[in-house]
């Protein structure tokens, strides 16, 4: 399959000399939801930016729909909406103005009918004539996802489109969103909430200080690092792992009242009827046990913390 | 080319002074009276003809010059300043807009701005003084390039300023001291010889006279040389901006 975006020895180095993307390759599937996940400044931003034309890279090559975006921009940039991280609207534009504005400045002529269709979409049709400095924040962004889709493109990109949005509108956004991808639209957003992530991205990539640690298809990468844990509740809590077991991967947590023992849910050898007999002959007892697999954050902030 | 892109950037310029008329259209006209009413009436009544022409009709052309100079650089720099601060410039630089689009978008709706005020300012000379246009061709001809030229200039200084002082610094600093002593309310003749020749290289006076000259078929320089340099600054300006393009400067990191 022809990817829709790639992204090929990308680096930038900013005025100040700071190295925020450090030869990335990465390559967007046509109508894929993909997430990009990474800690505060590992360069999702900067990524976006260039590939939309807001940011000049140092080094590498960036296709969009096979234009590149700096000889073939008019092209590229057609297809391309973006909803930046920063809430920037004009003050005192009506909600109306700045998407039928939006929509001109992409070089498509008026349609009203769409962009009505789009703000009854967006909750947003009884607002068209208020000034945007009326709206509240939420209504802001949402202000900012109509001017990104006011040219129907092809590629939307949203930095962070739920930071700082209530859990209802962001139910809603989720739902537009799997419409948009449903319409054919490929979607690429950077998000800190990975349960956002796990919800929503066909494939995730992780990028930390410059460069793509991951890129994986959802569920084979929670298959793939997947851990589960055994949590057992002690009958007595202890001041410590004795000596003996000081070997295995455990922990004491919760005042000493909980034992964790961490294992790879796809190995054959799990270890936990040794661990059980181990405990036994240590006169540990426990009341109650649980086991659960570990969510994306625990993946992402493990693979995060491992590299740096 | 992306018409409906320049049209929508235009558009907007013009619905932004349309916001703001009473900034953009009153407040010249307001001290364009109040220079007729103090130079024109009060002190013009104890002057002499200059050239033939009447003191109030004289000064005319200068007061027109200066609102175009200062509002031209006003408007197009506000007009690409907002923007950059607000933040909004990132849809302009990732829409498929060519640098030229953009700027007969931006530098456009600012010299439309100014000729219409410029023009204002003639009906509001009107009910003060009579004067008439003996080359009007000619006239509107200044009217205009200088409108687009101090638009442009206006553009590099919006690009340029990364704060609201320095926006006001250059038309303050310099633009207003070089109208004033480009001999807007005077002749330059009527300077001492040494303060004539300083005056030569004040290229205000060249804009100035070229203008006066379309009013009145007198001017205190060559009115060839004033279009050339009118020329000459369009095209520094020009350069500038392909610069600012080519790099980025104060537009894209
Ligand atoms: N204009 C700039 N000049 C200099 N450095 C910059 C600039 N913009 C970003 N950086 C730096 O580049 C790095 C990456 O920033 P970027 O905004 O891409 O991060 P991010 O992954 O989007 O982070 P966040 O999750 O906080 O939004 C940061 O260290 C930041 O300080
Ligand atoms: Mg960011």
């Amino acid at each position: 399959m022809q990817p829709i975006i790639s992204v090929n020895n990308l680096s930038k180095t900013y005025d100040t000399g700071f190295q925020a993307l450090k030869g990335v390759n990465l390559a967007i599937n046509p109508g894929e939801i993909f997430a990009l996940l990474g800690p505060n400044g590992a360069g999702k931003t900067t990524m976006i930016s260039i590939v939309c034309g807001i940011v000049n890279a140092t080094q590498g090559q960036v296709l969009a729909g096979g234009h590149d975006i700096r000889r073939e921009y008019r092209a590229a940039r057609s297809m391309i909406g973006l909803v930046p991280q920063e809430l920037s609207t004009d003050a005192f534009e009506s909600v109306l103005a700045t998407v039928s504005f939006s929509r001109g400045l992409f070089g498509k002529p008026p349609n009203p009918a769409y962009i009505e269709k789009l703000l009854r979409d967006l909750s947003l049709w009884d607002k068209r004539n208020s000034r945007i400095m009326e709206l509240s924040g939420g209504m802001k962004r949402r202000v900012m996802i109509a001017k990104a889709l006011s040219h129907e493109p092809k590629i939307l990109f949203l930095d962070e489109p739920t930071a700082g949005v209530d859990v209802e509108l962001r139910r809603d956004m989720w739902e537009l969103v799997r419409g948009l991808r449903d319409n054919g639209v490929t979607i690429i957003l950077t998000t800190h909430y990975i349960e956002e992530a796990e919800e929503m991205a066909d494939r995730i990539g992780v990028i930390n200080k410059g460069e793509i640690v991951l890129v994986e298809e959802k569920h084979a990468l929670m298959e793939k690092l997947g851990k589960k844990q055994l949590r057992l509740h002690l009958q007595n809590p202890l001041d410590q792992i004795p000596a003996e077991l000081s070997g295995l991967p455990l922990e004491l947590t919760n005042e000493g009242n909980e034992l964790v023992y961490t294992f790879d849910s796809q190995s054959e050898h799990t270890g936990i009827a040794g661990l059980l007999r181990q405990l036994n002959s240590h006169g540990i007892d426990f009341k109650d046990l649980s086991s659960r697999e570990s969510s994306l954050e625990e993946i992402f902030v493990n693979l995060v913390r491992g590299r740096s | 080319m992306n018409l409906h892109g320049v049209s929508a950037l235009y558009k907007f310029e013009m619905a932004r002074s349309r916001r703001t008329l009473m900034q953009s259209i009153a407040s010249p006209v307001i001290s364009t009276s109040l220079y007729f009413v103090v130079f024109g009436s009060a002190i013009g009544s104890h002057m002499t003809e200059i050239d033939g022409i009447s003191y109030g009709a004289f000064i005319i052309p200068g007061l027109m010059m200066l609102a175009l100079l200062t509002q031209s650089i006003a408007n197009a720099s506000f007009g690409i300043y907002m923007p950059k601060f607000t933040g909004t410039i990132y849809e302009i630089l990732s829409a498929p807009i060519s640098h030229l689009e953009m700027l007969i978008g931006y530098v456009g709706a600012a010299a439309t701005k100014s000729i219409i005020l410029g023009l204002i300012i003639l009906l509001t000379a009107r009910f003060f003084v009579t004067y008439s246009v003996e080359h009007p061709i000619w006239m509107i001809g200044f009217l205009i390039l200088t409108s687009i030229t101090f638009s442009l200039f206006g553009f590099i200084i919006g690009v340029w300023a990364d704060g609201f002082e320095k926006l006001q610094l250059i038309p303050l600093m310099v633009i207003t001291p070089l109208t004033f002593l480009g001999g807007s309310f005077y002749s330059i003749k009527m300077l001492p010889p040494f303060w004539q020749t300083v005056s030569l290289f004040n290229p205000v006076v060249y804009l100035i006279n070229g203008f006066r000259w379309s009013f009145y078929g007198v001017s205190d320089v060559n009115v060839g040389i004033s279009l050339g340099m009118t020329l000459v600054f369009m095209a520094a300006c020009i350069a500038a901006i392909s610069w600012i393009f080519k790099t980025g400067y104060r537009l894209k990191s």
